[in-house]
């Protein structure tokens, strides 16, 4: 019983990691209908600026806000100087279809050199700003620490601030029209490419703060988010890839997958399953696993 | 004047250049057979992503993984089931191979990202897994031994040169065949398939089976360079397949021109030739161990980078335009 | 304030759309662009808002040049497109999709203002101002997507087949609607339309278009009188 009860908290906690990967995936996806790789080497490069921030300041939470913020500006900098000229460049032959994603996986090695160039291969680590040691339930210590409860708190947060931010504002508003139909935002006067850009300084937000919330249970090197963007890659398959909604619930079946597999079956399963539920998800519901209609909606 | 079909020049034209890598291979010191080896490997790698990518229009980031299938599926067929080591290389292409087409029937008709995503998932996935595997031999992996080279070759006869004949034989006879195939009814269909699948699926294709095909023997070749990069380091690994393997032979083959099968020697040796210049650099003006290990990626992602943007339909296609137009 | 348009050639890939195409649209009139199916209205259209690039001539508004300038820009200087195929956002609710040419507009009393006059103007929006779109029939659906362009306040009204798919009565309705509002907001308007007899008996002037080049110029009036013109695009 305890071990199940463990297992559904830590699999809120990393669906929790996972879904703020996700939903930054489907951010530049919805806008930019392009798979963005180099979210794992923005992720990386704002959470070295995060450690760095945390080391010189002393304080984990002004450099959870360093961030954060870096990761909205590389995200709105690599849109506006990087994907355009792309975009604009790159116009005719069968390559178009490939140029973009390829352009993003440069920029991914790219960075990983550069942050591998200042900080060096080491394996680094930011404390947590709360306890990491497992929680005492009924006499025996469980594999959940307040550091978890944490990242379940800000993830939650967070995504509540997001779907504020895009139902109730005039910008969530522009972000969700440019997403769904640019060519018709921008014949009613919205600024398309502009929003578009906002949409990749959230998603980079986002890659900031899942690297500050998972840097702490584990290690920061130059590779550290590739996982992360593979589990949210196929978190956002799961959810669909257009719906925010869908990127966390997918985030959520992933964790609990994962953890339940290697809590009852093996520890080794952690890939397998991640890896087997990519692969149904795409053979019986390849549009997602809410894909109706009514899913569309976010 | 007898009219010599296009089918014997083109095979006429391997048979030299084999013949000219031969005597090469005679003059050369060993360093360089080691260095030629890593090209004919690369090339062979980067030939699987060009018939995937340049011919059917599909792009995976996962032949890194696929190459290590056809590497394990060697070194344990040496290893466990004493097979000759060249009948270990077939094994090697036929595994990756049909571990292709089981992937390829499920992802190959996939669209773009989702397929660009799964391969992903797997090049990341694929070597933690073989981590848990005591008969892969774990972090350290196994050796593979593909033998000294026969006796009869004579004393002179070093290993690298033999490491350089099996490699450049193995990628010569592997692109000749697939030249041929792209010569064929094949390989228009394959095109047919990448510049509008929708046209090809109205007159009658099956592309959903295509694309698994292709998927498959692209596999296949790249099992087989897997297979010969293993034999040059003599073991295998998880970690002599990192995903920047696969960003590598992209880069190979964006360079080289995705749509195009006679530069993969270029693409080849700009990737063996990368590390080298990396190093000279450094030991030039100096540089910490970060500097050190990361210039040759970040060298390969510039240079990804920079073929997408000035020359995205790869140099050929540069000149080609240029011919066009005087 | 008058629309010039005067030598413009537009090319589709290696095809010639438009072809040398002239015309003038004076303040407060409704000029048609009529023609067949692939006689190049649409692109014509999309080349006045920016969607599209055009190869040359020219094409002023009060003066200024509108070619090749960016579309969220013609937007906000009074010139809207309501493209063809019922150009709403399906996934917004109406609502959100009336909301759209005001989030710019600074002032934001009018916005609410105009919002009103186009809710009075169709009633029927009213009644489904948080459906999703997508649940609008054809005819709503096209009502949404002109009121969305008044809210804006527009200047230049570039109209792209309103009447395609929808039900004759439906079609009536919606001419005898624009008809209504054009004349009180003093709007300038280009109708491109399939519908020739419908869109020239409320334009004031008439282009007809053939294979990308204007065959007719003149008032609707002469135009619906014109036996070459009935034969060939007014069916009788």
């Amino acid at each position: 019983m305890l071990e199940f009860f463990t297992a559904v908290l830590t699999s809120l906690s990393t669906g929790a990691i996972y879904a703020l990967m996700s939903t930054a995936l489907v951010l530049v996806w919805r806008s930019t209908r392009v798979i963005n790789f180099a979210q794992a080497g923005q992720a990386v490069l704002s959470t070295y600026i995060g450690y760095e921030v945390t080391t010189r300041s002393g304080s984990y939470w002004i450099g959870f806000i360093g961030a954060v913020l870096s990761g909205a500006i590389i995200g709105a900098g690599i849109d506006r100087f990087f994907m355009r000229p792309i975009f604009k460049r790159v116009k005719s032959g069968p390559i178009v279809m490939i140029a973009p994603v390829v352009a993003t996986l440069g920029l991914l090695g790219i960075i990983q050199a550069i942050v591998g160039f200042v900080w060096g291969l080491n394996y680094l680590t930011i404390a947590a700003p709360v306890s990491t040691e497992g929680l005492k339930v009924f006499g025996s210590v469980i594999a959940f620490s307040p550091f978890n409860l944490m990242v379940l708190i800000s993830v939650t947060l967070s995504m509540i601030l997001l779907t504020i931010l895009f139902q109730k504002t005039n910008l969530g508003l522009a972000l969700r029209a440019s997403a769904y139909s640019p060519e018709i935002a921008k014949l009613s006067g919205i600024k398309v490419e502009a929003i578009r850009t906002i949409g990749w300084a959230l998603a980079g937000a986002a890659g900031g703060l899942a690297g500050m919330l998972y840097v702490p249970g584990s290690y920061l090197y130059p590779n550290s988010m590739e996982v992360l963007l593979v589990f949210g890659f196929i978190a956002a398959v799961i959810g669909g890839l257009d719906s925010l909604f869908g990127a966390v619930a997918g985030a959520m079946i992933l964790g609990f997958a994962i953890n339940f597999s290697t809590t009852y079956i093996s520890y080794k399963l952690v890939f397998p399953t991640a890896f087997v539920i990519l692969i149904l998800v795409l053979l019986i519901k390849p549009g997602g696993v809410f894909s109706s209609k009514k899913g569309r909606k976010d | 004047m007898v009219k010599i079909s296009t089918n014997r020049k083109r095979t006429l034209a391997f048979v030299l250049l084999g013949w000219v890598l031969l005597i090469i291979s005679d003059r050369v010191g060993e360093l360089r057979q080691y260095q030629g080896s890593f090209v004919a490997m690369y090339a062979l790698a980067i030939a699987s992503i060009i018939l995937l990518t340049g011919y059917s229009g599909q792009l995976s980031l996962g032949h890194s993984a696929l190459m290590a299938v056809g590497a394990y599926a060697g070194a344990l067929s040496i290893n466990n089931l004493k097979l000759h080591p060249a009948l270990a290389l077939i094994v090697a292409a036929l595994i990756a191979g049909i571990f292709g087409l089981l992937l390829g029937f499920t992802v190959a008709r996939l669209s773009g990202p989702y397929l660009a995503g799964t391969t992903l998932a797997l090049a990341v996935s694929l070597p933690t897994v073989a981590n848990q595997f005591p008969i892969l031999g774990g972090e350290q992996g196994i050796i593979f031994d593909i033998g000294t080279p026969p006796s009869r070759f004579g004393e002179d006869f070093s290993q690298y040169k033999w490491f350089f004949w099996i490699s450049a034989l193995a990628a010569l006879i592997t692109i000749w065949m697939l030249s041929n195939l792209l010569a064929s009814r094949y390989g228009r269909v394959f095109r047919a398939l990448r510049d509008n699948s929708v046209a090809a699926q109205l007159s009658g294709i099956n592309v959903g089976r295509l694309k698994a095909i292709a998927f498959s023997i692209s596999s296949g070749i790249a099992g087989l360079a897997g297979g010969l990069l293993v034999m040059l380091i003599s073991g295998v690994s998880p970690s002599a397949f990192p995903l920047s393997l696969s960003f590598a032979l992209l880069t190979g083959a964006v360079v080289t021109g995705v749509y195009n099968l006679k530069g993969v020697m270029l693409g080849g040796l700009v990737l063996v030739a990368i590390p080298e210049i990396a190093e000279s650099v450094v030991s030039r003006i100096g540089g910490s161990e970060g500097f050190t290990t990361t210039l040759p990626g970040f060298m390969v992602s510039a240079l990804l980078i920079l073929a997408v943007l000035f020359t995205p339909n790869g140099p050929g296609q540069l000149l080609h335009h240029h011919k066009k137009k005087h | 304030m008058t629309l010039v348009v005067s030598n413009l050639t537009i090319d589709h890939g290696a095809i010639r759309a438009i072809n040398n195409v002239s015309f003038q649209v004076a303040t407060g009139q409704l000029t048609a662009i009529i023609g067949a199916n692939g006689a190049g209205k649409t692109t014509l259209l999309r080349s006045l808002s920016g969607l599209k690039e055009s190869k040359s001539g020219s094409a002023t508004w009060n003066g200024d040049s509108i070619l090749g300038r960016k579309s969220e820009d013609l937007a906000r200087s009074g010139i809207m497109h309501v493209s063809d195929g019922k150009s709403v956002i399906a996934e917004l609710t109406v609502k959100e999709n009336l909301a759209l040419t005001g989030l710019w507009r600074k002032d934001k009393k009018d916005v609410a203002k105009a919002t009103e006059e186009v809710i009075e103007l169709f009633p029927i929006l009213g009644e489904r101002l948080s459906q999703t779109s997508g649940s609008l029939s054809g005819g709503e659906r096209q009502m949404l997507a002109i009121g969305r362009a008044l809210i804006a306040r527009p200047k230049l009204l570039l109209l792209d087949e309103p009447s395609l798919g929808l039900a004759p009565l439906i079609v009536e309705q919606i001419f005898q609607t624009i008809k209504s509002f054009v004349a009180k907001m003093n709007l300038t308007v280009v109708l491109v339309e399939q519908n020739a007899m419908g869109a020239l008996k409320i334009a004031d002037e008439g282009v007809v278009l053939n294979l990308g080049t204007a065959v007719a110029s003149d008032s609707a009036k002469n135009l619906l009188n014109d036996p070459a013109v009935r034969a060939a695009y007014l069916g009788f």
